[in-house]
C-alpha cells in the first residue's frame, strides 16, 4: 500500500475495485465504513453485490475483465473535462500528451458498451474521484488476477497521478494484501528478479555487494517464477522443487496440471505443519512450528514490520522454519550459525536499505515500524511518494481493454470466478479445524444468479456438476443475486468435496506471471437427467 | 503474549492466551495502531484450535515404497542434501526450484532466499504472492 490502514478513514473519496473487503479483509472493512460514517463518498466496482454495496454510494458492476476499459474512460473524462490536478501533472508526471492520445478512443459510451455500465456513471465517478481532496484506491486480487492485471494496475494508477492522489495523508493506490506475510516475502527477496529489499538481481553492483555479505557467488541468471517452473519441471528441465508453506496443488489455478508436475519430480520436499494435499506428494516432509511457535517478523500490507512471538513450543520434533533452513545449509556445505531470528533480521537490515533502522528492540514498541526505515533514528514512513514520485517522475501507462482469455461460449456458457469467504480461509488447513467454523459455512457453494438457475430448472441447495475445460467438480448451488447473470462464484476452501481449482485457467498475465483465476469459462448441469 | 495474527495480510495485533503451555484463546490487542482493538472472526476463534490439533506434524518423514514413513531429522537432512546436490552437480542449480512462503516469517523468508541463491546458485526462488 502506498498509505496506511488508518488512513483510510480520512479519505473523502474511496474507489474500492475488486475488493470483497468485509470478508477478506474485515478489520480494513471497518476503516472504510468509518470514512463513510464520516461523510467519505464509496464507490464500489465489482461484478458481485459484495457486502460492501450495501454502504456504497454508487455500485458499478461492471463485466468481468473490463476494468480498462472503465479507469481508461474516466481517465479520458478527467483530462477531456480539465479536471487534471495541472500542477502534479507538470511537476512530478511526464507522458501526459501521450496518454491524452492514447484514451482518445475510450469515450464514456465506448467503456459503457464494453463494461455494461452507463455512460453517465463513469463520467459522475471520473468527475467525483477529480474533484475529491483525498481520494483513495483500493483493490484486490479482483484486479490483479487476470491475463490483463499488471495493465488493470497501472489504468489504476493513471488516475492516481492525472489528479495528484499521492504522496499525502489519506489518498494514494492501496493494494489489500491476502496473506499475512506476503509483503514480508517479497520484501526478503523471494522473487526471481529481486534480492532482499527490492535490489535487483540483474545490476552487478548489487550482486557483489551479497557475493560479500555471503561469500558465495550469486547467479546473474533470471530464475523462474513458480507457474513458469511448474512448466519446467513438466518438460524436465527442473528436477527438484522445495516448497515451504503452501498447499500448491489446492491453491493454484489448474490444479491437475500443478499435480502432475509435483508428481513428476525426481525430488519433492515440503516443509509445513500439516500433511496437506501437496505435502501427500513429497518424497521429504519437514515439520515447521507454527506461528504461535516461532520469534520473528511478519511485514503487513502497509509494510508494517511487526514482531510475531512464541506463545508455546512446538509439537514432538517440529521445528521453526528459519532453524531447518540453517541446518539444512549447513548439510549442503554453507554453516549458519544463527542463534536466534534476531540474528538474521540483523544481516536483512544490513542489506537492505529501506529496511535498515529497524531492529527487535525498535520493535518491541507496539505496531512496529513502517518501511521505508533508513536509520535507527527514523520513524517508519506511513505514505509513500511524499516527496513526488519515489522514481522521480510519474509516468503514465498507456495500456489497453483486452478481454479474458477464456470467454463464455455455446458449451461453456458461463464465467466462473473465485475468491475467499470470511469464515474460512483459503485451502482450509487452519480454519477448517476451527470446530465452529464448519458450522458457519460446511460446504463449498456455487453462488449463482436466480435467473440463471431458473433457466436451468436449478433449485437452492441443489447439487450441481461444474466442467470447465480442465476439469470437473460437484458443489451444491445457492442462489443468489450476489452473482450478477451469467457469473457464478466460488471459494477454494473444500479441497475434499469441492476442489475448485480443477477447474481455474493458469492463463497469465504476461508481466507477473499470476494466473487469471478471476475468469474461465464453465458450464453448470443438473447432477439428475444427466 | 502480544503477537501478529496468521490469517490475512492486514495484521491485526493478537494476544495469545498461554495456560500450562497450551493456547487457551485469543483475544484483540488494544495496542495495535492496526487493529485498535478488533478482530475479525478468523483472528478472534480461528487462530488457536489448528496449533494444538492432533493432526500436527511431528516429526520429518521420508517416501520409502511408496509409503511416507516417520524418520529422524539426521535422515531427512541427509537426504534433502544428498538428492539436491545431486541434482545440482548433474543438471545444474537451475534445475531446482524453491518457492518460500506468504505465511513464514521474515526471517524464514530471507533464509530460504539465501539457501536459493548462496547455497544452491539459483535464482528460481518465488512465494505464493504471485498465485
Amino acid at each position: 500500500m502506498s498509505n496506511s490502514i488508518r488512513e483510510m478513514e480520512d479519505a473523502s473519496f474511496l474507489l474500492v475495485v475488486g475488493s470483497n473487503t468485509t470478508e477478506t479483509h474485515p478489520v480494513i472493512a471497518l476503516r472504510m465504513k468509518q470514512a463513510v460514517r464520516k461523510g467519505a463518498r464509496l464507490v464500489v466496482v465489482d461484478p458481485r453485490k459484495v457486502e460492501l454495496v450495501r454502504y456504497a454510494h454508487r455500485w458499478l458492476p461492471l463485466h468481468i475483465g473490463t476494468d480498462i476499459a472503465l479507469f481508461n474512460a474516466m481517465a479520458h473524462v478527467v483530462i477531456r473535462d480539465g479536471l487534471y490536478n495541472t500542477t502534479y501533472v507538470r511537476e512530478k508526471t511526464e507522458g501526459l500528451a501521450a496518454l491524452e492520445e492514447h484514451l482518445k478512443g475510450y469515450t464514456p459510451e465506448y467503456a459503457a458498451q464494453v463494461t455494461g455500465l452507463s455512460a453517465e456513471a463513469i463520467v459522475q465517478t471520473a468527475h467525483e474521484y477529480a474533484a475529491a481532496d483525498r481520494a483513495s484506491i483500493v483493490y484486490t486480487l479482483g484486479v490483479t488476477e487476470h491475463t490483463c492485471g499488471t495493465h488493470n494496475v497501472q489504468s489504476l494508477a493513471n488516475l492516481a497521478i492525472l489528479t495528484g492522489n499521492l504522496g499525502r495523508w489519506g489518498t494514494g493506490v492501496n493494494p489489500l494484501r491476502g496473506q499475512n506475510n506476503v509483503q514480508g516475502a517479497g520484501d526478503m527477496g523471494c522473487i526471481p528478479t529481486d534480492l532482499p529489499g527490492y535490489q535487483k538481481a540483474d545490476r552487478p553492483e548489487v550482486r557483489a555487494k551479497f557475493e560479500e555479505a555471503w561469500g558465495r557467488p550469486i547467479p546473474s541468471r533470471p530464475g523462474l517464477t513458480k507457474v513458469t517452473a511448474v512448466d519446467q519441471v513438466l518438460k524436465g528441465r527442473v528436477k527438484a522443487v522445495y516448497i515451504m508453506g503452501e498447499n500448491t496443488v489446492v491453491s493454484d489455478a489448474h490444479a491437475s496440471h500443478t499435480r502432475a508436475a509435483l508428481e513428476a519430480a525426481d525430488l519433492l520436499v515440503v516443509q509445513d505443519i500439516f500433511l496437506t494435499e501437496t505435502a501427500q506428494l513429497a518424497h521429504v516432509v519437514l515439520p515447521a512450528a507454527c506461528y504461535a511457535e516461532v520469534d520473528g517478523t511478519f511485514t503487513n500490507t502497509e509494510r508494517r514490520v511487526q514482531r510475531v512471538r512464541r506463545a508455546v513450543e512446538p509439537p514432538g520434533e517440529a521445528k521453526p522454519d528459519w532453524l531447518i533452513l540453517s541446518e539444512l545449509a549447513g548439510r549442503l556445505g554453507y554453516p549458519m550459525a544463527y542463534r536466534h531470528p534476531s540474528e538474521v533480521w540483523d544481516e536483512v537490515a544490513g542489506l537492505s536499505p529501506i529496511l535498515a533502522g529497524i531492529s527487535y528492540r525498535r520493535l518491541e514498541q507496539a505496531g512496529g515500524l513502517q518501511w521505508p526505515c533508513p536509520s535507527g533514528d527514523h520513524p517508519g514512513t506511513p505514505y509513500l511518494h511524499a516527496d513526488g514520485p519515489e522514481s522521480g517522475k510519474a509516468y503514465f501507462s498507456l495500456v489497453h481493454h483486452v478481454p479474458p482469455a477464456e470467454l463464455p461460449d455455446a458449451e461453456f456458457p458461463l464465467v466462473l470466478t473465485t475468491g475467499r469467504r470470511r469464515s474460512t480461509y483459503h485451502t482450509g488447513t487452519m480454519t477448517g479445524r476451527a470446530s465452529g467454523f464448519k458450522l458457519l459455512v460446511p460446504h463449498e457453494l456455487l453462488e449463482m444468479n436466480p435467473t440463471d438457475a431458473a433457466a436451468l430448472s436449478i433449485a437452492d441447495g441443489e447439487e450441481v456438476l461444474v466442467t470447465s475445460r480442465r476439469g470437473q467438480v460437484k458443489v451444491a448451488v445457492k442462489v443468489t443475486d450476489r452473482s450478477p447473470e451469467g457469473t457464478v462464484f466460488m471459494s477454494f476452501h473444500f479441497p475434499d468435496s469441492t476442489h475448485t481449482n480443477l477447474l481455474t485457467s493458469d492463463a497469465r498475465d504476461l508481466i507477473t506471471d499470476t494466473p487469471e483465476l478471476k475468469a474461465c469459462a464453465v458450464r453448470v448441469e443438473k447432477l439428475s437427467g444427466r | 503474549m502480544p503477537t501478529v495474527c496468521p490469517y490475512c495480510g492486514t495484521g491485526c495485533g493478537l494476544q495469545l492466551l498461554v495456560k500450562g503451555g497450551r493456547l487457551v484463546g485469543a483475544a484483540p490487542d488494544f495496542a495495535s495502531p492496526v487493529s485498535e482493538g478488533s478482530l475479525c472472526i478468523k483472528g478472534q476463534f480461528a487462530s488457536t484450535e489448528f496449533v494444538h490439533s492432533g493432526q500436527r506434524l511431528t516429526h520429518p518423514l521420508i517416501r520409502r515404497n511408496g509409503m511416507l514413513q516417520k524418520a529422524s531429522w539426521e535422515q531427512a537432512y541427509g537426504l534433502v542434501a544428498e538428492r539436491l546436490a545431486a541434482i545440482r552437480d548433474t543438471c545444474g542449480p537451475d534445475a531446482i526450484a524453491l518457492w518460500s512462503s506468504a505465511r513464514a516469517t521474515n526471517e524464514a523468508n530471507y533464509l530460504m532466499q539465501k539457501l536459493a541463491r548462496a547455497v544452491i546458485g539459483t535464482n528460481n526462488i518465488d512465494n505464493c504472492a504471485r498465485t
